[in-house]
């Protein structure tokens, strides 16, 4: 799957999850700084992730993800394999 | 009716307590999943709630403490409902010994259902409960989880746990609207209590200044009320129901 493919899933599951705007959700943008993600919101979206994607995430890589493009590029790289 | 269409996941619900607090439900509107490890008596209490009330009703035989059993329940009431407002962990069961008699078998076992019990189910569900952004979660605990009680070391600890394990759902998930509150039970006729002693019994009973047993409907009355919007502003709380036994 590409980038730009798992970009677009990755979206949906963030805009469902947080309620922010489309146009919001940019490859930049942190997840809790620029999006406001709490803890909880954290965990769900990682659960919906690893559901969406068939992958397992551990909790050292999720801390990692910290930008939606950080999601985008562990996931794209993580499901090429 | 308070609870009309809601659905509710109730475990241990085929007799005493449990059955109470369903049939209770019931009585207000709520759809039913009668969860218990004895499908055959699962599925007579949820036939006859269906009849009475006109409700609806599904019974599944469930490990409390088996993460992968508890998962397929879920998924099952979600697959019959299509939602679950409230979950009552209420399941529990007693092996009672001194201490110094105590086996790990029987400390094993009342922790594994009344505490790690609870904290699967509430794992299980409250994940849909925090994607509805509503939610009510009730553990039924014991006045002896608040006391202790001698010849009960892993009940009491049981219990305890699941009055710790309340407040720290409730924080966790009062951000995402869902309620979790504990009922502790005081000396409630039951077939757990109907096996003591008159001796025992009437032992109890002098530490009760209401003077009588309590009965399940004295509980299913408190759960209902944790249940419905009549306590929307209630989250982490252990309501006591136990005759004036303790008072806090």
């Amino acid at each position: 799957m590409s980038e730009a493919e798992v970009f677009e899933k990755v979206k949906e599951i963030i805009i469902d999850h947080l309620g922010v705007d489309e146009a919001d959700v940019k490859m930049e943008a942190s997840l809790v700084d620029d999006l406001k993600a709490d803890s909880l919101d954290t965990v769900e979206m990682i659960m919906s992730l690893e559901e969406e994607f068939q992958i397992d995430i551990e909790d050292s890589e999720a801390e990692s993800l910290k930008t939606v493009g950080d999601a985008v590029r562990f996931i794209a790289e993580r499901s090429g394999k | 009716m308070l609870l009309k269409d809601e659905v509710a996941i109730i475990t241990g619900a085929a007799r005493g307590i449990g059955r109470s607090i369903a049939e209770k439900f019931a009585s207000q509107g709520a759809n039913l999943a009668i969860i218990d490890v004895n499908l055959e008596a699962a599925e007579q209490t949820a036939g006859e709630l269906a009849r009475q009330y006109g409700v609806k009703t599904m019974a599944a035989r469930t490990d409390v403490s088996n993460a992968e059993d508890v998962d397929a329940m879920v998924k099952k009431v979600l697959d019959t409902f299509g939602r679950i407002d409230i979950l009552v962990n209420n399941a529990g069961v007693t092996r009672d010994n001194l201490m110094l008699r105590m086996k790990d078998e029987e400390w094993d076992l009342v922790i594994n259902i009344n505490l790690k019990g609870v904290f699967v189910c509430t794992r299980s569900v409250v994940r849909h409960m925090a994607k509805a952004r509503k939610g009510n979660i009730i553990n039924i605990a014991s006045v002896v989880g608040q006391m202790g009680n001698a010849g009960q070391a892993n009940y009491t600890a049981s219990k305890g746990g699941v009055i710790a394990l309340t407040k720290t759902t409730a924080r966790e998930f009062a951000g995402r609207n869902v309620r979790v509150n504990a009922v502790a039970p005081g000396f409630i006729n039951t077939a757990m209590t109907e096996v003591l002693s008159e001796q025992v019994k009437t032992e109890m009973l002098r530490q009760v200044p209401l003077d009588r047993m309590g009965e399940p409907e004295d509980i299913a009355n408190g759960c209902l009320f944790l249940a419905s919007g009549m306590s929307a502003y209630i989250t982490g709380h252990v309501l006591a129901i136990n005759g004036g036994m303790l008072m806090q």
